[in-house]
């Protein structure tokens, strides 16, 4: 997708960081491991990054884990609940922000709690998935509850063109379908179940059905 | 042939129950019985090749990791994330057990006592399902220590990603599995020697670790008597874009590409021709649909003669509806969004090889541009720590190179539209030479450029 200008955050003087043109305050002290007597954790949410970090040799393997963690009990990453994953992982909020910035799927600003991925890569942008996206946009896009976006190839070309709904990969679609998702996904049903991959058969069976 | 493939429609075939029923494990037994060195011997007399893209001999890079007694992990890369490509998803989700048993195996041969499957996060079924699978494998011996009452001790966590492309690049997976952001390293030192938490580590893709049960199972020897002679044993290929019949299926290697792509795919809809197709996901330089290159054998070596690759077994499909301008633009995005930044060569080039499409696409762009694009491609490949730019550069520089009229028609209609006037040819005038005629309509005399 190419860059829309003006959904691209600007801070003082054209700036896209903010706080960038601020001078540092060199009396403040950089944000360290958050204190454990201070920050407050879900046990569970404890308890749970921490099983993460039983399975590693190295504890800071278990940063893309925990900020998954953190992720699905908040919406987002937001600085509150990095805050809290750095507490558990004994490291630096600056470390785990580092990540969240890096990886597509997690999220620095709000998002709704309904992902929706539509794949435009090369196999499904040929098979019409930018009308898919404008469709699905139209469908959800301005509803909060959703949150929308174009994504890289997510690995179901067989299917395309299609989108992974909360994790559930549906295609082929059409964009008749996209009512169709947005009344599931809201409803709490599965999504569009006809069209789920994960029931699909492996393709030289599945054409001779067809 | 279907050796992957054979009934993996079975139900419950994700469960150990009915894995073990069709002799499942059965291998790992075999294999616990036999030395190490010997378990070795059979993968390099097998000379499976990588199914993940770089198509290096798995025999081979086991033996690169150092004998004796020290941390060594097996990694097994799930991160498929190659545009085209999902056949380790279709495997992962319906025989995670082979894999597992797979893994076992590996790490046995090597020695390894500690072992990944990294998965891309994008997959969150298919990790489930290993996840149950790893569960059961656990619970059953398989897996832990001393597995079967032999003295080889294994443990296997399934990792989750969280979507990025890079991850697929074998050391940019290790550094996001110790956590940090998924950059590439310097090699060498090479994985197989200073890999994971710094020690000896060997990378295997979904399906290269799939085969290993299979091969122990024929014989190294026997094994390699399928496919061709440097390309052996079958495989998954995903064909996927404008095609009939969508989907993975396992080849033997060296059939005919046109066998693949009309035979099982079905060919392009009714009334179309193949304009290109990408052999080996969109890394992979582009070929036409010309008989010379849709006669061209699958496999390693012959793709590689015809200045392709078969990469990660991926075949896009593109037929001559498209632009492709549209194609080129969309592969050059596609690189610009996953370049982690690090190599300046890539984050600049896959930046300003967008830039200038977008100006072809649109309108503003000269012949000239084609060149200049092409220039830049030539210098990302080779320059970076790792082969994304150049997985960006080959491509586009392959479409540039077999589809130049058509980029320029494109060019001349775009212009034309713009009321622009003809793109007329354009002469290096150095830097301060001022505002040039680059946008200036037709008829200005080009002599009255200075040289």
């Amino acid at each position: 997708m190419a860059i829309d200008p003006s959904k691209v955050r600007r801070f003082a003087h054209g700036s896209r960081v903010p706080g960038w043109d601020e001078a540092a305050d060199l009396t403040k002290d950089p944000a360290v491991v958050p204190d454990p007597a201070t920050a407050f954790v879900p046990e569970e949410m404890r308890r749970e990054i921490e099983g993460e970090m039983a399975k590693y040799p190295d504890l800071r393997s278990a940063a893309i884990p925990a900020l998954k963690v953190v992720q699905r009990e908040h919406g987002w990453c937001s600085p509150t609940a990095i805050e809290q994953a750095a507490c558990v992982m004994g490291l630096t909020p600056a470390y785990l922000s580092a990540i969240a910035t890096f990886y597509d799927m997690f999220d620095t600003v709000p998002v709704g709690q309904h992902q929706v991925y539509v794949c435009t890569n090369i196999s499904c942008s040929l098979l019409g998935a930018d009308e898919l996206y404008d469709a699905m946009l139209s469908a959800a896009g301005d509803d909060p509850r959703f949150n929308v976006r174009p994504f890289e190839c997510l690995g179901a070309c067989d299917i395309g063109p299609m989108a992974s709904v909360d994790g559930e990969y549906v295609g082929p679609l059409t964009p008749e379908d996209c009512r169709t998702i947005v009344d599931d996904a809201i409803e709490g049903r599965p999504v569009l179940e006809g069209k789920q991959l994960k029931r699909r058969k492996k393709a030289v069976d599945h054409w001779k059905e067809a | 042939m279907e050796v992957l493939y054979k009934d993996l429609d079975e139900p419950g075939l994700n469960t150990l129950k009915v894995y073990e029923q069709r002799g499942g494990y059965e291998m790992l037994r075999k294999a616990l019985k036999m030395e190490p060195q010997k378990v070795l011997e059979e993968m390099l007399a097998s000379n499976v090749r990588g199914r993940g893209g770089a198509g290096f001999a798995m025999g081979k890079k086991m033996s690169f990791i150092p004998k004796g007694a020290m941390d060594k992990y097996l990694v097994c890369n799930a991160d498929e994330s190659e545009p085209g490509t999902f056949k380790d998803r279709e495997l992962m989700q319906k025989n995670p057990h082979q894999l597992i048993e797979g893994i076992i195996i590996g790490a046995y041969a090597i020695g390894a006592n500690k072992s990944f499957i990294f998965i891309r996060g994008e997959y969150a079924h298919q990790a489930d399902v290993l996840d149950a699978a790893v569960a059961e494998a656990r619970g059953k011996g398989y897996i832990g220590e001393r597995i079967l009452g032999s003295d080889h001790t294994l443990d296997l966590v399934v990792h989750r990603g969280a979507g990025a492309y890079i991850c697929g690049e074998e050391t940019a997976l290790l550094d996001a599995l110790e956590g940090k952001r998924g950059n590439p390293r310097l090699k060498p030192p090479f994985p197989a020697i200073q890999g994971l938490y710094k020690g000896p580590t060997l990378i295997n893709n979904v399906e290269t670790l799939m085969n290993v049960p299979i091969v122990l199972e024929m014989g190294g020897a026997k094994y390699a008597e399928i496919g061709t002679q440097t390309s052996t044993g079958t495989k998954v290929v995903s064909v996927s874009g404008n095609v009939k019949r969508p989907g993975n299926y396992e080849i033997e290697l060296g059939i005919s590409s046109r066998e693949l792509i009309f035979g099982l795919a079905g060919g392009p809809p009714d009334g179309r021709t193949v304009k290109a197709w990408f052999p080996g996901g969109s890394s992979a330089p582009v070929l036409t649909g010309s008989d010379e290159h849709l006669d061209l054998a699958y496999d390693f070596d012959t793709l590689a003669k015809a200045g392709s690759m078969l990469g990660s077994g991926a075949i896009i499909v593109v037929d001559d509806s498209n632009s492709i301008v549209d194609v080129a633009l969309k592969t050059a995005k596609f690189y610009r969004h996953e370049s982690c930044g690090k190599c300046t060569p890539c984050r600049e080039g896959t930046n300003w090889t967008v830039k200038m499409l977008e100006r072809v696409q649109s309108g503003e762009a000269t012949p000239m541009d084609l060149d200049i694009t092409a220039s830049v491609c030539e210098q990302i490949i080779g320059n970076c720590l790792c082969v994304l730019g150049d997985a960006m550069a080959m491509p586009i520089g392959s479409m540039i190179k077999h589809f130049r009229e058509e980029f320029e028609a494109h060019i001349e209609a775009a212009r034309e539209r713009n009321g622009l006037g003809a793109a007329i040819p354009q002469v290096n005038r150095g830097r301060n030479a001022g505002p040039g005629p680059m946008l200036e309509p037709a008829g200005t005399d080009p002599s009255a450029v200075p040289v």
